[in-house]
């Protein structure tokens, strides 16, 4: 559905997008995840046709977003970062206006308003100046013109920023709904929105893609291979050490109660906490903590965009 | 058609949803009315024309129209709406016409509340409603020119004081430059290329109740040459 092949953008001399190439399937919900300024506003105006590559191609639904800009906007629904809107503007008059431009014509249009007041929530503000309306609101309002036309595709750059946790439990709950029968993009930085509602992610640093897949092989791929245990028995810490399956083992504190805390790298780099546990009972050592780490989304992030 | 007729909508329904759009017509009347009555002392002038009423309004437009069109694009630009606006599935050129004949439109009804004044004039005495009706085309065409300044110098900016101040700078040089001639002679060729390209000067002729097509091909050449520029200032967007 989204085609994107060595895409570069350059805004004068500073480079923004670095030669990315993606691709992203019929109905898949695709979360741009990485660091502010590393370029995925920039990728999503490009996708939308608001700016222009500086080389490579994008194309959405078949169509390039160069050369047929107009078809690739039909085809797309778009919140920017941010969330601009006519604050003069009721919320009616607005969703009125933007089904008007979207070409929806008279009769089916005020149908088009309430399907969306109805799917973001509106009823209670349909006649409030968008101007008095809160954060939260002002998102739904957004959100509800990037769904005027129904579009095959969504874009939505940072769609729940600024909002406060109900709010964005919200949002992500209308996003997880819409992934169901549409294409979604949507970028943050905030990696435990992506987990929840993303089947893929692209992580994108200093304009280029550092990793991608979905969210438990990023995890998978970046995990560690350390099982912490906290033991105690004199024995213990040398008889771990001597362990056949134990590939390497340091000691990393001494705990009230003779505990010993040690941190333990199994042979193959395999998670030996089951191993370990047999070993503790067969020596009757008494255990107080065995845990396998496991490397959350952050520390992907971390490590791809920071390194 | 059916965009730039939205976009029309929209931005006349702008200029009369708040307060604003009527205090901008208002304090257009007062200013021109007590210039007419009082400046130029109609009643003791004992003519029932509108000659001076139209020699004035150049200079009072220099005012009023940068207020209308201030907003049209550095608005846009400041609230970001630019980017939801032009991500929908229109042309440029469609949204520039449809601005541009809202504030068009804007203009308009403010020369209708003038018609008091003419309708004064044909109570007291009997003016030459030619003369009147030729100035009132006219009063439009050189507004529609000032209009489509304004607009393109508020594509250039989103502070919408700074459009407003620079468009008053270039419509009022664009002004003077028609003053130049009679004092200048010994400049020859150059002066008459001052006084072609003066807004003043093309105006002139028309409080004199003369429509010539020079000067309405002048006029809507201006029109064409500024929204052009704002349409490929407005595309230029996609480069930067």
């Amino acid at each position: 559905m989204i085609e994107v092949q060595g895409l570069t953008k350059r805004y004068g001399r500073a480079l923004a997008v670095d030669n990315i190439s993606f691709h992203i399937s019929k109905g898949e919900v695709v979360g741009l995840l990485g660091p502010n300024g590393a370029g995925k506003s920039t990728t999503m105006k490009i996708l939308t046709c608001f700016l222009s590559a500086t080389a490579g191609q994008a194309s959405i639904a078949g169509f390039d977003t160069f050369d047929n800009p107009l078809e690739v906007r039909k085809q797309i629904g778009y919140l920017p970062e941010s969330c601009p809107l006519y604050l003069d503007m009721d919320v009616v008059a607005y969703l009125r206006f933007c089904a008007e431009i979207r070409g929806i014509s008279g009769g089916e249009r005020a149908q088009a308003v309430d399907r969306v007041v109805a799917s973001c929530d509106l009823g209670k503000v349909t006649g409030k100046l968008i101007g008095h309306l809160s954060k939260g609101y002002r998102q739904r309002v957004g959100l509800a013109q990037a769904l005027i036309h129904d579009p095959a595709v969504l874009v939505l750059d940072e769609p729940t920023s600024g909002l406060d946790p109900n709010q964005i439990r919200d949002i992500l709950r209308l996003i997880g709904a819409l992934g169901k029968e549409k294409t979604v993009i949507h970028s943050t930085h905030i990696l435990s929105e992506v987990e929840a509602t993303s089947d893929r992610v692209l992580i994108i640093n200093n304009g280029r893609i550092v990793a991608q897949g979905t969210p438990q092989e990023l995890v998978a791929r970046a995990s560690g291979t350390t099982v912490f245990v906290t033991v105690q028995g004199d024995s213990a810490p040398a008889g771990i050490a001597e362990a056949p399956f134990v590939k390497k083992a340091d000691r990393i504190d001494d705990m009230p109660g003779g505990f010993t805390r040690m941190a333990v790298v199994g042979k193959d780099n395999q998670d030996i906490s089951v191993d370990l546990y047999r070993l503790a009972v067969e020596k009757g050592w008494l255990l107080s903590e065995l845990r396998f780490e496991t490397a959350s989304l952050e520390d992907v992030f971390a490590k791809l965009t920071r390194g | 058609m059916s965009n730039t007729l939205a976009i029309f909508k929209k931005e006349l329904r702008g200029y009369f949803s708040s307060p604003v759009g009527f205090v901008f017509i208002i304090f257009y009347l007062l200013v021109s009315n007590a210039f007419f009555f009082i400046v130029q002392d109609f009643f003791r002038q004992g003519q029932v024309t509108m000659r001076y009423y139209f020699a004035a309004l150049p200079w009072i437009f220099l005012f009023f129209v940068p207020a209308v069109t201030m907003r049209l694009w550095s608005e846009e630009k400041k609230l970001g709406t630019l980017e939801v606006l032009l991500t929908m599935p229109l042309r440029e050129t469609e949204v520039v016409i449809g601005k541009f004949l809202a504030s068009l439109a804007f203009v308009f009804v403010s020369l209708l509340c003038t018609l008091t004044l003419p309708i004064t004039l044909g109570i007291l005495g009997r003016p030459d409603m030619g003369v009147i009706a030729g100035s009132y085309i006219g009063a439009l065409l050189l507004g529609a020119a000032y209009l489509a300044m304004g607009q393109y110098i508020s594509s250039l900016t989103e502070n919408q004081v700074v459009a407003f101040i620079i468009s008053l700078f270039v419509i009022f040089t664009f002004l003077l430059i028609g003053l130049a001639p009679s004092q200048l002679n010994q400049l020859g060729a150059f002066a008459h290329v001052c006084e072609y390209i003066s807004l003043l000067s093309h105006f002139n002729n028309v409080t004199r109740g003369v429509i010539d097509s020079r000067d309405v091909v002048y006029y809507l050449s201006m029109v064409g040459i500024f929204l052009w520029l704002n349409i490929k200032n407005i595309e230029a967007r996609k480069w930067r």
